[in-house]
């Protein structure tokens, strides 16, 4: 049965690389600078649409981090944000004007990406609101973690998605281009959220959070999923199988520990909920470009018509690393 | 008299550069082994880069892979060079690319200066020492290795299996006793030369040729046969994992480094680059004669080990979800779980609340909602009182609860409706204090106001599931601090159990409860039971209650509530 199943996960994997081998001429390159990415650059991939005012911030924050060159997806955005995109040195652009969803919402583009550019680098998958954090990550740079995964022969480290909220309602404080979304959504939900095992694709599935409290509590098994595994030693032969989700081979989804110890990982800060993010869910909802036929901008709909506030009494200020870890969301495992 | 330094270098060329020169520049003459795997235009590259330090050389170059005998004689051939070269070294250190001196020079040669016949080898046998990983430690010595753990791990461990299925064993030379330790070390020129210079030495390089790791095992056990003087630890700082990789030190490691008072620590993470200019400069302020004390650095170390093999217990998170059974302890701290009690007694949260002074919650597991105590909505954590999202998963919304509010200890009703309560997962757990009183749940039906045909149908459902329950509690897996009574039995004595459960629980210093809280008045219970009987619902999870007599048509003044002192 398991010779089986491994048979057909490996079909299916093949399945998505020929699927991402297909989709590739849906983008049309805009700016390829791929010819500056050296030997072990650390290299980040993002799709995205109409984010032009995240930006600033968002390859900055990356930057100082210590990742070398970023290969960018644009979903047809007429903010401006390829302009922008488009001026940077350290970018590289397609654009597309295809269905995200039908591209299974930029996972075949990225594939396709990552297959030819990514191998043997360490890819970050990131979205423009998404803020990577791990271990140590005030005092070492991200290099210092790819080098110790390296070392200790890791190929996949997990960062789990953080919805950040603020205080107040969301359009109470608008976000400035350039600004630290986390000095507006700075507040998260530490204790709430639900874990199960997926046996076929061997990862984790993690539900809950503010968006689970707030929006799903009638319907928790429609509410998104957090767990995720952005940053991947690449190679070739790997997929994505949905987002950033799970991977195939499914070994690569083995980022937790199954006899008692703790794995290290970090948290993707997810910072959705600003002023741009009503906007947002109501052009999406009519884009019906997302998962589900958009079930969860639907929930986000109803409930922010009712203008809620997501914040609550037992809501936690984000401080740094430290507090995540404490708080069990994250782990610096046997890095010390 | 001076102190030789052998660096044993593969990568981070640059770093290895720029400590050769602080070495030699504090006037330790500088001896470089580079692994044969670096190209050698590299190789050149480098040795160009040192040509102008008259003091560092460079000897023969041999392959080197970890735990293969390459490390060994790139040793031996730099220790070669650096006696015959350096006439006036008498102690020789051996180092890697990645080690960083952190005390000034000139203390490592004064401190060396005034042990001139000690030999600083960690060497112990290995029947005394856990270090190994992997489970290999006699047999490193018994066994032949010609296959790469690293590159055939397959090969290496059928050949393993096979000889140990024949049985094979090799002799061990000359009845030397096998010894291991550290690789890092610091002999005198007397040992180390009376090593290099056995007469038997060819004997010897045979044999350790197809030892297992002979880095860690072939000075070691050689310096036994030589020194006078043997002090067995590493002047090296050296933390290893829990699978026998070296820790990594980064700057943020500064201030612990510099505390520790460690001549030499290993290994430092080439980009640095606070650690490498902090400790690379020249000396300032008085000479220290202070011992090493790694005290501290190692209990950063060993609390990471510990973390990475044992976790938090009780956390289940994206890097830790353990398989059943292998959690340690499945929730993080000790909980107390009430069933019954709060139908017998009036006031019983609020009075437990009142007794212990921990978090009393109702019903977590109500249909309804969760009933967090103080009827909030939502508690520690941002866990919500819906009961969709608590069905969704019902353990996960217990673990998140007794997580979230660590080192208050928690209480909750539990009640046979609840019937999405995980009674297995609190059955099996040994945090969890189970107190049931069973068949109480037909007190509040008996006070309620409602048809008999309905409460006998909803006693009936009641009892089948707390007969479920029970019997859950009741098996053999439980491991919970489990009390059952009946309802008839523990009306009898109720002080006694409640006492005892308090105590248990552990809350206050040991004192007798003096307040008690109140119960139902039961008047007539026994002929509800009686009714519920004599329409062929039988419930017996209460015990036996008896009929009180019938007074002759005039009621019976209400007794005083049960009031126990």
């Amino acid at each position: 049965m398991s010779i089986f199943q491994s048979y057909r996960l490996r079909l299916k994997r093949k399945q998505l690389l020929i699927r991402a081998f297909r989709k590739r001429r849906e983008m049309k390159s805009v700016v390829d600078r791929t010819d500056n990415i050296l030997g072990d650059d650390i290299l980040a991939f993002t799709t995205l649409r109409n984010e032009k005012v995240r930006l600033p911030f968002f390859l900055q924050y990356y930057r100082d981090m210590g990742v070398n060159h970023f290969l960018i997806v644009d979903n047809d955005s007429d903010d401006g944000s390829r302009e922008y995109l488009a001026e940077q040195p350290d970018v590289s652009l397609w654009s597309s004007k295809h269905s995200y969803r039908r591209s299974r919402y930029g996972v075949d583009w990225l594939n396709w990406l990552q297959r030819k550019y990514g191998e043997e680098h360490w890819c970050l998958v990131v979205d423009p609101d998404e803020f990577l954090v791990y271990p140590f990550c005030d005092t070492r740079p991200l290099r210092a973690l790819t080098d110790w995964l390296d070392a200790s022969s890791i190929r996949s480290f997990s960062a789990m998605l953080l919805d950040m909220y603020p205080k107040g309602r969301i359009s109470e404080r608008p976000y400035r281009s350039g600004q630290n979304p986390l000095e507006i959504a700075s507040w998260f939900d530490s204790g709430n959220y639900s874990i199960s095992r997926n046996w076929k694709y061997w990862n984790l599935w993690i539900q809950g959070g503010a968006r689970a409290r707030m929006f799903f509590q009638d319907n928790p098994e429609e509410s998104p999923a957090l767990n995720k595994v952005p940053l991947v030693k690449w190679t070739k032969k790997y997929a994505y199988v949905d987002s950033a989700h799970m991977l195939l081979p499914r070994g690569l989804n083995l980022v937790f520990d199954q006899w008692g110890g703790e794995k290290a990982s970090g948290v993707l800060l997810h910072t959705k909920f600003l002023d741009t993010f009503s906007v947002k869910a109501a052009e999406e909802l009519k884009r019906r470009q997302h998962y589900s036929k958009s079930v969860e901008y639907l929930a986000y709909a109803r409930g922010l018509n009712e203008d809620p506030e997501l914040w609550c009494k037992w809501s936690e200020k984000y401080i740094n690393w430290r507090q995540l870890e404490i708080l069990g969301l994250m782990s610096k495992g046997n890095w010390a | 008299m001076s102190v030789g330094i052998i660096m044993l270098v593969h990568t981070a060329l640059d770093r290895a550069e720029q400590v050769a020169r602080h070495w030699s520049a504090a006037g330790c003459p500088v001896v470089i082994h580079v692994d044969a795997n670096v190209p050698r235009k590299t190789y050149k590259a480098f040795t160009k880069t040192l040509g102008d330090v008259p003091t560092v050389r460079f000897c023969q170059r041999h392959k080197c892979e970890w735990g293969t005998w390459g490390l060994v004689a790139g040793t031996l051939s730099a220790s070669e060079l650096l006696l015959a070269e350096f006439p006036e070294v008498r102690h020789v250190y051996l180092s890697s690319g990645s080690c960083l001196p952190l005390r000034p020079v000139q203390e490592l040669v004064d401190y060396l200066a005034a042990r001139p016949q000690t030999d600083f080898i960690e060497s112990a046998t290995t029947s005394d020492v856990p270090w190994t990983v992997g489970g290999l430690s006699d047999e490193r010595f018994t066994l032949r290795f010609p296959f790469s753990w690293k590159r055939h791990r397959y090969l290496f461990d059928k050949y393993v299996d096979l000889q140990r299925k024949i049985g094979f064993k090799r002799k061990v030379p000359n009845g030397i006793t096998p010894h291991m330790g550290s690789q890092w070390w610091c002999l005198t020129r007397q040992t180390l030369s009376a090593i290099l210079e056995d007469p038997e030495r060819d004997t010897y390089d045979t044999y350790f040729r197809k030892v297992w790791i002979p880095d860690e095992s072939y000075f070691q056990t050689l310096a036994r046969l030589y020194s006078t003087n043997i002090e067995s630890r590493s002047l090296t700082l050296s933390k290893f994992d829990f699978q026998g990789k070296p820790h990594i030190f980064y700057d943020d490691h500064l201030q612990l480094l510099r505390r520790s008072d460690c001549f030499v620590a290993r290994k430092i993470w080439p980009q640095a680059n606070r650690l490498y200019d902090g400790f690379l400069r020249d000396p300032e302020g008085a000479i220290k004669m202070t011992e090493p004390n790694p005290a501290k650095i190692d209990r950063i170390f060993a609390k990471a080990v510990e973390r990475r093999t044992q976790g938090r217990q009780g956390l289940y998170m994206q890097s830790r979800f353990p398989h059943e059974g292998f959690e340690h302890s499945i929730t993080s701290g000790r909980y107390s779980v009430f069933q019954g009690f709060s139908d017998l007694f009036e006031d019983f949260e609020p009075w437990l609340a009142k007794s212990t002074g921990t978090q009393v919650h109702g019903h977590l597991y109500s249909p309804e909602r969760a009933e967090f105590s103080g009827g909030q909505m939502v508690v520690n954590g941002a866990l919500t009182d819906s009961p969709a999202l608590r069905d969704y998963n019902p353990t996960a919304f217990l673990t998140n609860l007794i997580w979230n509010t660590r080192g208050e200890r928690q209480c909750f009703q539990l009640g046979p409706a609840d019937e999405t309560a995980p009674i297995w997962f609190i059955a099996k757990d040994s945090n969890a204090q189970v107190s049931v009183i069973s068949g109480a749940w037909a007190v509040p039906l008996f006070k309620s106001n409602r048809n008999f045909a309905d409460l006998r149908q909803e006693a009936a459902r009641l009892q089948k599931l707390e007969a479920e329950q029970l019997k859950v509690l009741r098996s053999v897996w439980a491991k919970a601090r489990i009390r059952i009574w009946t309802m008839a039995e523990f009306i009898e004595a109720p002080m006694e159990p409640l006492q005892s459960i308090i105590d248990e629980m552990g809350q206050h210093a040991l004192r007798r409860l003096t307040e008690a809280p109140k119960m139902a008045d039961l008047t007539g219970f026994g002929q509800f039971l009686q009714n519920l009987k004599n329409q062929g619902m039988h419930p017996y999870l209460m015990g036996d209650f008896p009929v009180s007599p019938p007074g002759l048509n005039q009621p019976k003044p209400p007794r005083k509530p049960y009031l126990v002192q």
